[in-house]
């Protein structure tokens, strides 16, 4: 989501992290640059002034003039002015109460209120086991009620029977009722949005709110909003009083500029993010991860959370030992492309790396999409498994075959060819040592291995991983140090040369 | 129910609807000049008085620049620097006020999309009661077949609207309910079929797939169909507009646009960028929930409006 942003303000800390010192003049010039870009990213514009001035007011001075690397100062204080107004430490959603707890759902209409209960019910029970009793106070869109009994049944979360006839408040305290009596230990309370900000809205979410006194009310809003977020988000905290923020379709290509600007006009924190359509996809909020993608060092920890989630250990750590061999035949090239797939494809993988984020046109010029991951698999899927292991037997007249048993082009096979053949080098070369090639970084990630991480650290950090789980080990974000390998190998994948990294990625990138 | 009457009442809905956007950056236009000689600083906080539209840097940048331009260091006052920003803003948008003409084909092949909780099929209902009221036989096609109830919701509309729904059940594939509603559309003699999609993010190629696919399947029936692809935008909605608009038009070649939910406090400023980068058509704006809140989208109004002028 924040790709964009991370963009622009990657490419002007580029031009900063180059120069030895740094002056006001170098500084305001950076600062215009982080105005624009955060507007175009729809921060709402006073949040933007606000944000610029801090950093201005960090940046020149003392604190810049006594540090060795200035470019890396300003960077750290737009990091850390970033967090800090995306808030410091990611806060979840506080069941701290006597059961049943009530939760209440405000939001315009079309900002997935409904939907982000539903997740909200599943997580509550997948992962704290909790019960949850669902309630859709809307009794104003034609179907709206049971949109959420149909959502509880789908994902096997109890919904108050619906009564014809009641009002919000009532129906509120009817569910409150139902679930002291049903010991049910949270209850979520679904209202009824409108198309835009109206005073009938704020004052039976008002009503509801006193007249079941919920302990969390949490406003669903549309990371895709504009420079209209903080009008909303001002206007929910004022009338009905919030105490977290769901920002649902992150998973968009928005640039999220509505984080930042609804937590600082409400200071209320984003506790969740919605990021797709299944009922799962809802996420712990993590101030520092997003504010380190928006500066372009890439999403280094969802990537490892997805590497260990999806990657199959055992089957990495096989490859691994192969690679530390310096084999690596099509079989193994398969996995890695398998795996690829998994998380989330070319585009997933890139968008999550340091620097890479600048590549992207380049890649998609390159027509590097997921359907070559797919017809490469296909390609290799009809080779023998002799031809996969001994790739110099494909002549002429085998790869015919294998090009018409995959529905591709003999042009696509010799590339496939030719990149593994390059990558298959590097591979040797890099068991030789030189572990900071472009590739070590990712090769380490999919656990190819070069000089490290060993299978053994492999296997310590799949241990590490909660499967899939949002709550990171606290020990995380400061990864690097403890992590060899990774954060180095890594940024050398984006590169921050002329012509970056993509050429590191072997074959694929030399297109014509 | 002379023409003027009918005009009045759309004016007025019109500025109802975009009142809060108008006082708001009217409000902030005269903060701004009143008795003040143009200079620098003027020009700059205009312009961030248009980003605060949604108008976005380039285009706000461009306004306040025209703004500008001979008439430094002279006093100007609130209402000609309304003026001058709707007669830019006029500029840009006057080329895509056009109305969405019904012709050349029959059935006529409207299909509606954009990202999800947009509008598209209260969108739908509203344009049927439009183009009945034209005296159109309209038909709706329920391609929503992903949103718990986006089929009902549709169904509700044809019984508003009294227009027959062609529909199948959720989960169902969206691209031959198309083509079987296009088919029936065909053998009905229908004049206009309206058919709704599934919400979808840009980015997701998987969906974004599907919409092509739908449009691919209805060329089988008639190769010319769809004969015009909306894509209905949210007022609300900020910069990502833009990418909505570039990946929409290149899938599923988007004719013209449509802005929902222009009553509320948020301001349809980035109609302007778009109009300014793509030159798409717009079509209509949607200014309320009732079934007859839909209007078509005039420049001038639009930009006074924006403008802030009575």
């Amino acid at each position: 989501m924040f790709e964009s942003l991370s963009d622009k303000l990657g490419g002007i800390l580029d031009r900063l992290t180059k120069r030895g010192a740094l002056s006001e003049a170098d500084v305001d010039a950076a600062l215009r640059e982080v105005r624009r870009a955060l507007l175009e990213a729809d921060v709402a514009l006073d949040v933007t002034r606000d944000f610029v001035d801090k950093v201005r007011v960090r940046a020149v001075g003392v604190d810049v003039i006594k540090s060795v690397t200035p470019g890396q100062m300003v960077v750290k204080i737009v990091h850390d002015e970033l967090v800090a107004t995306l808030g410091a430490q990611s806060q979840g959603i506080d069941l701290n109460a006597a059961a049943p707890i009530a939760i209440m759902m405000v939001g315009l209409q079309g900002s997935g209120k409904t939907t982000t209960t539903a997740k909200l019910a599943k997580r509550l029970g997948d992962r704290l086991n909790r019960k949850t009793l669902m309630a859709s106070l809307d009794v104003r869109r034609p179907a709206a009620m049971e949109q959420l009994a149909v959502l509880g049944r789908d994902i096997g979360v109890d919904t108050l029977p619906i009564v014809e006839g009641q009002q919000p408040p009532q129906i509120a305290r009817r569910a409150i009722e139902a679930g002291r009596l049903g010991g049910y230990d949270v209850v979520l309370l679904d209202t009824a949005g409108r198309t835009t900000l109206d005073e009938a809205m704020m004052a039976e979410a008002a009503e509801v709110k006193k007249a079941v006194n919920p302990h969390e009310v949490l406003l669903v809003a549309d990371s895709l909003t504009g420079q209209d977020a903080v009008n909303l988000a001002r206007a929910f905290n004022e009338r009905v009083g919030l105490t977290g923020i769901v920002l649902t379709r992150i998973d968009g290509d928005g640039r999220g500029g509505a984080a930042l600007s609804m937590r600082a006009v409400t200071g209320k924190p984003i506790k969740l993010i919605g990021t797709g359509e299944k009922m799962d996809a809802l996420e712990d909020f993590d101030p520092a991860r997003i504010a380190g993608r928006i500066l372009g060092m890439g999403d280094i920890v969802s990537l490892v959370e997805k590497a260990a989630a999806n990657i199959d250990a055992e089957k990495a750590m096989r490859s691994a030992e192969r690679m530390r061999k310096g084999a690596f035949d099509l079989n193994d090239l398969r996995d890695q492309l398998d795996q690829m797939a998994k998380m989330g494809g070319l585009g997933g993988l890139m968008g999550m790396m340091p620097g890479v984020a600048k590549m992207k046109n380049q890649i998609a010029n390159a027509g590097l999409d997921d359907g070559l991951l797919k017809r490469q698999t296909a390609m290799i899927d009809s080779m023998t498994p002799k031809e996969r292991r001994n790739p110099d037997l494909l002549k002429n007249s085998r790869k015919k075959r294998i090009v018409a048993g995959s529905g591709t082009k003999v042009e696509e096979l010799n590339k496939l060819l030719k990149m593994h053949r390059g990558m298959a080098d590097m591979m040797k070369s890099m068991v030789g040592g030189a572990k900071r090639g472009p590739m070590a970084g990712l090769a380490n990630m999919l656990g190819m291995g070069g000089g490290a991480p060993s299978p053994e650290q492999m296997a310590e950090l799949a241990k590490k991983m909660p499967g899939g789980a949002g709550g990171l080990p606290s020990g995380m974000p400061q990864l690097p140090p403890n992590f060899p390998g990774m954060p180095r190998g890594i940024p050398g994948l984006g590169g921050s040369g002329a012509k970056p990294g993509l050429g590191g990625f072997p074959g694929l990138g030399k297109k014509k | 129910m002379s023409d003027s009457t009918q005009k009045q009442s759309w004016w007025q809905r019109l500025s109802g609807g975009l009142k809060r956007t108008s006082s708001s950056i009217g409000t902030a236009i005269s903060d701004l000049v009143t008795k003040r000689k143009l200079d620098a600083a003027m020009v700059e906080e205009l312009e961030e008085a248009l980003i605060r539209a949604d108008l976005g840097v380039d285009v706000a940048a461009k306004i306040a620049a025209a703004i500008g331009v001979g008439r430094y260091d002279k006093t100007i006052s609130a209402d000609e620097v309304k003026s001058i920003v709707a007669a830019e803003v006029e500029k840009v948008m006057a080329p895509v006020a056009k109305p969405l003409a019904i012709e050349g084909a029959r059935p006529f092949v409207v299909l509606v999309s954009g990202v999800n909780g947009s509008g598209k099929t209260t969108t739908i209902g509203k344009m049927a009661a439009l183009f009945k009221a034209d005296g159109h036989k309209v038909m709706l096609a329920a391609g929503d077949t992903f949103r718990a109830a986006a089929i009902d919701q549709l169904k509700i509309w044809g019984q508003r609207t009294g227009a027959p729904v062609i529909a199948s059940t959720s989960g169902s594939d969206a691209a031959s309910l198309a083509f079987e509603a296009l088919t029936a559309a065909k053998a009905q003699d229908m004049d206009v079929l309206l058919v709704d999609t599934a919400g979808r993010l840009q980015n997701k190629t998987g969906l974004m797939e599907e919409l092509e696919k739908i449009v691919r399947v209805m060329k089988k029936v008639d190769p010319t169909a769809p004969h015009a692809v909306l894509l209905v935008l949210d007022a609300t909605v900020g910069q990502n507009a833009l990418s909505q608009v570039e990946i929409f038009q290149k899938v599923a070649g988007v004719t013209g646009l449509v802005m929902t939910k222009l009553d509320g406090t948020a301001r349809g400023g980035i109609l302007v960028a778009i109009a300014a980068r793509f030159g798409l058509p717009v079509h209509f704006i949607g200014i309320g929930e009732g079934v007859d809140d839909l209007a078509p989208f005039t420049a001038r109004d639009f930009a006074r409006a924006i403008a802030g002028m009575e």
